[in-house]
């Protein structure tokens, strides 16, 4: 069977690839794109390590097609800093401790960002439903609670 | 929401006496895991690789009576299929292995099954083909003739005399004279202290319970995986994410028969082990089908088989009963537990057995433990193995006792907590320890004073975890210009790389970002035993300390040489040599002395390679509020306090982190986790959304009281930290659960149905 060939933009930048029908947008991410930062914690939808953004809506990468993403604006962890300048979670995450092993950053990351666009004054218990959907096994999600209700407020005042 | 206010608090020595030990800079491999740069296992993509997969039994029980490869190596793509044949036939020899004795023989039959079948989703054969797809194809393929065997799925199955045997001709262990029938039970384990039937019958109040609890799972968000290619000089290297290099090419070199200076292990970044990682499951599975296809082959483990293949946590039963005087002291306690083994030998309850009571000075007790083989995957090490279910059993007893006793539980645990000089049940008498210290500090913290409303209880509970030491190397180099780079060769799971320069830069005194820290392959650092047994910080850590004295020693020699003086008239201060009793001299920096390195007598390099004895053994305190919903019987946890004594924090927030890490665990483990099984043995909950763990909005803030009471066997006093946190939740909900509902919640996990069904109850 022949493999289908998809234009996305991807992290800003115009990308093409070939994949196959099942092929997964995470699969293609990591193995055609090797944009290996957004993880498969699952593949079933119930981890978030595979966070990324299509069309600014927040998905699990392990639930789309790679055909789905014909046409489609991609946004994946690789995406958030500009350049060496990393953004404003990115920071807090690092300096609240957000994370032990970091598996499930790059979803986190994600996810914080996609929320603080939607609500950039979330209350703490916003935050917690809101990253329900990312597994954390490490932390016990203090300290990411934390550092998302830190950036929110740096990036309100800024 | 007040998280800003609610500061995390450190309580004792160590503050400000170190000028790097005990700040909170960012982890220096931080970077690169914000911006998903950081390589994790299933993150390594090499030329020419192919793809392999596992097949696995659909059966808990059942004969292997013969596997046909042939369709599945038929197929265009298929390049290797191997089997247990592929493998030497090893026979019954243990070796010592962290804190579990580990049998090759056994681990072999974990990693790929002989003659039988032992669990849903045991390693039965393997392919590697060309793209995942065709792998998975061909693993459907593979025609595997099996004979059903009836399945033996608890302990109380697996313990009645007409249960099918999982291994014809097993004798108990451990029991004189030795049984002359075979049986589940591969071994019983006892402790004891002084004379039980004298300390019961001093006993003016005594209580007795009976508890059990489920199999649950570490649960670590990054499934397993590597990648393996052999070269045709039978060199091999793996690239694999695991709790230790040195591990992984110790289990590979037996379980291939290969010799250890053919395997070259490249450690990943983990993604959470907790344990579960300190084994191998797909490493000699992908060097024999590398090995076959002469191709590179990665494997990568479906979160599917993570649940049904890879080392849960034994569920456990036991019976406890405590008897006391009725000022609290306790005079006697004995306990008795049966802990699911899996399928091969080696549940952790000898721990269980060594740690149930051992917060509290107790003259007379007995722990007895049974280790049970049942048709499930066999039990591997999750973060103080076998503590968390013997603490349920006893520290649920010990709120009993102080019910009974109409006393504060909190009072009761002062009343008898182990303190210098308490003889624990495993024989050695506590030297320095903070335990009481971790309920004063509860004693006084907000949580504790804070009043509660209807249908909410209060649970405390608290736990003990020896620690280990074990074998570390680590060099201190120093760089042309005075910056430093630390070699370990201990993964780094939560943030130890950190610690390790954060002591480099103590000991040298520059800025710890002037230290680098790296953790290496097996060629490019020594030997050193897995991360795990909260060892590293520890033992990884004294070793770095004594690699970075070498070096100061070294720089000391060298400002020596350049002013023509003794060595002892030059100290080490503040990352200078300075001239002792003289200001002849200019004090010279490390960078000063670096940069004159070639002039003086070459590179500046320390190392260490030691068996680190002295650790020190790590208590902790938990605080649990729960609201009952009596309508559903969901419980909601309202706050949540775990406090310790962590002997130094080196990075109190990752010090911090293992608390709450540990607890949120335990707290799955109480309310949700459990591994269900079918009738016939198979798993049915294979996925996050069934088997369930705690996400952030089922949990409050988890505060973190770090009680710091030095480790008198570390140079800046430190502990073994990451385990002790899970050890104490288990009780603490329950009892806090036991409290709003007004009936003793004696087994978990208490999940919604249950507790409405006790709620319901008359009893
Ligand atoms: S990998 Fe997509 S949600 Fe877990
Ligand atoms: S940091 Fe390990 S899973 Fe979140």
């Amino acid at each position: 069977m022949s493999k289908h060939h998809i234009s996305a933009t991807i992290n800003g930048d115009p990308a093409e690839f070939l994949c196959d029908t099942q092929q997964t947008l995470l699969d293609v991410l990591r193995d055609e794109l090797n944009l290996t930062g957004s993880k498969e914690g699952c593949g079933s939808g119930d981890c978030g390590a595979c966070s990324v953004m299509v069309n600014d809506r927040l998905v699990c990468s392990c639930l789309v097609l790679g055909v789905e993403a014909q046409g489609a604006t991609i946004n994946t962890i690789e995406g958030v800093a500009e350049g060496d300048q990393l953004h404003t979670i990115q920071k807090h995450f690092l300096s609240e401790a957000a994370l032990q092993c970091g598996i499930c950053t790059p979803g986190f990351i994600v996810a914080t960002k996609a929320l603080l666009e939607k609500n950039p004054n979330p209350t703490e218990t916003e935050a917690r439903y809101w990253l329900a959907g990312n597994l954390c096994r490490c932390t016990g999600y203090d300290k990411i609670i934390k550092a998302v209700m830190n950036a929110a407020a740096e990036m309100r005042g800024a | 929401m007040g998280n800003e206010e609610k500061q995390n608090k450190v309580l004792g020595e160590g503050k400000g006496k170190y000028r790097v030990i005990g700040t909170r800079p960012v982890r220096p491999d931080g970077v690169d895991k914000v911006t998903g740069k950081a390589n994790f296992g299933a993150d390594l993509n090499v030329a020419d690789m192919i793809h392999g997969r596992v097949v696995r039994s659909p059966h808990a029980h059942a004969k292997i009576k013969s596997i046909n490869v042939k369709k599945a190596l038929a197929l265009p793509g298929v390049k290797a299929v191997i089997t247990a044949a592929d493998f030497p036939e090893l026979g019954p020899g243990d070796i010592a292995a962290g804190e579990v004795t580990v049998s090759f023989h056994d681990m072999s039959l974990t990693v790929i099954a002989r003659k039988k079948a032992l669990y849903d989703g045991h390693a039965i054969a393997a392919v590697a083909a060309t793209t995942p797809e065709i792998a998975a194809r061909a693993a459907e393929l593979i025609e595997v003739e099996y004979q059903v065997l009836k399945p033996v799925m608890t302990w109380k199955q697996a313990m009645d005399p007409t249960a099918p045997l999982l291994h014809e001709g097993q004798i108990t262990k451990g029991v004189k004279p030795a049984p002359e029938k075979p049986s589940n039970v591969a071994a019983r384990s006892e402790f004891a202290l002084g004379d039980l039937a004298a300390g019961f019958a001093e006993a003016e109040v005594i209580v007795e319970h009976e508890f059990s609890t489920e199999t649950v799972h570490q649960g670590y968000i990054e499934p397993h995986a590597c990648v393996a290619s052999m070269s045709a000089d039978g060199m091999a290297t793996v690239w694999a994410s695991s709790q230790g290099q040195f591990m992984v090419r110790a289990y590979v070199a037996k379980l291939c028969g290969m010799d250890i200076s053919k395997i070259k292990v490249i450690p990943a970044e983990i993604g959470g082990g907790f344990g579960g990682k300190t084994v191998v499951y797909l490493e000699p599975l992908a060097v024999a089908l590398a090995k076959k296809s002469g191709r590179p082959v990665k494997m990568v483990m479906t979160r599917d088989e993570v649940f049904r293949a890879t080392g849960p946590t034994s569920g456990g039963h036991g019976r406890c009963k405590i008897g006391a005087k009725k000022d609290g002291t306790i005079t006697a306690a004995d306990l008795e537990m049966e802990y699911e083994a899996g399928a091969f030998p080696g549940s952790p309850v000898m721990l269980g057995c060594m740690t149930g009571t051992t917060p509290y000075d107790i003259k007379n007790m007995r722990a007895v433990g049974y280790d049970v083989v049942v048709n499930r995957p066999k039990a591997a090490a999750y973060r103080a193995p076998g503590a968390p279910v013997a603490a349920f059993i006893v520290e649920s007893t010990m709120d009993m006792l102080a019910d009974k006793l109409g006393m504060c539980p909190l009072e009761l645990r002062l009343k008898n907590a182990a303190k210098e000089g308490t003889k624990a049940p495993y024989g050695p008498k506590f030297l320095a320890i903070g335990y009481e210290d971790t309920l004063l500090a509860a004693k006084a913290s907000k949580h504790w004073n804070t009043p509660l409303g209807p249908n909410q209880g209060r649970g405390i509970a608290s736990g003990f975890w020896f620690n280990i030491g074990g074998n570390s190397s680590a060099s201190v180099a120093l760089n042309e210009d005075g910056t430093v780079i630390v070699v370990e060769g201990n993964p780094d799971i939560g943030g130890s790389r950190a610690s390790m320069a954060m002591m480099t830069a103590e000991v040298l005194g520059i800025d710890v970002s002037r230290v680098k820290p790296l953790v290496a392959d097996t060629e490019s650092v020594p030997y050193s035993d897995l991360t795990g047994g909260s060892r590293v910080t520890f033992a990884t850590g004294k070793a770095v300390v004594e690699a970075a004295q070498d070096v100061v020693k070294q720089l000391r020699q060298r400002a020596a040489k350049i002013w023509e003086v003794d060595i002892d008239q030059v100290e080490w201060k503040d990352g200078m040599a300075v001239a002792i009793e003289t200001d002849k001299y200019k004090p010279l920096s490390i960078a000063d002395i670096a940069r004159m390195a070639g002039k003086t007598g070459g590179p500046i390099s320390g190392k260490a390679n030691i068996n680190a004895a002295g650790a020190g053994p790590g208590f902790g305190t938990h605080i649990c509020d729960v609201e009952v919903d009596p309508e559903t019987g969901y419980v909601k946890v309202l706050r949540y306090t775990a406090i310790q004594d962590v002997g130094t924090a080196i990075h109190p927030s990752y010090v911090e982190g293992q608390l709450q890490g540990g607890a949120a665990q335990g707290i799955g483990w109480a309310l949700n986790e459990e591994y269900v099984y079918s009738k016939e043995g198979n798993l049915l909950n294979t996925g996050f959304l069934d088997y369930r763990v705690p996400v952030a909005s089922d949990l409050p803030m988890i505060d973190a009281i770090l009680v710091e009471c030095p480790n008198p066997g570390h140079p800046y006093g430190v502990r073994g930290v990451g385990e002790v946190p899970i050890v104490p939740p288990l009780a603490a909900v329950a009892n806090a659960v036991s409290h709003a509902i007004g009936k003793r919640v004696d087994s978990l996990p208490i999940s919604p149905p249950k507790l409405l069904a006790k709620i319901q109850s008359k009893g």
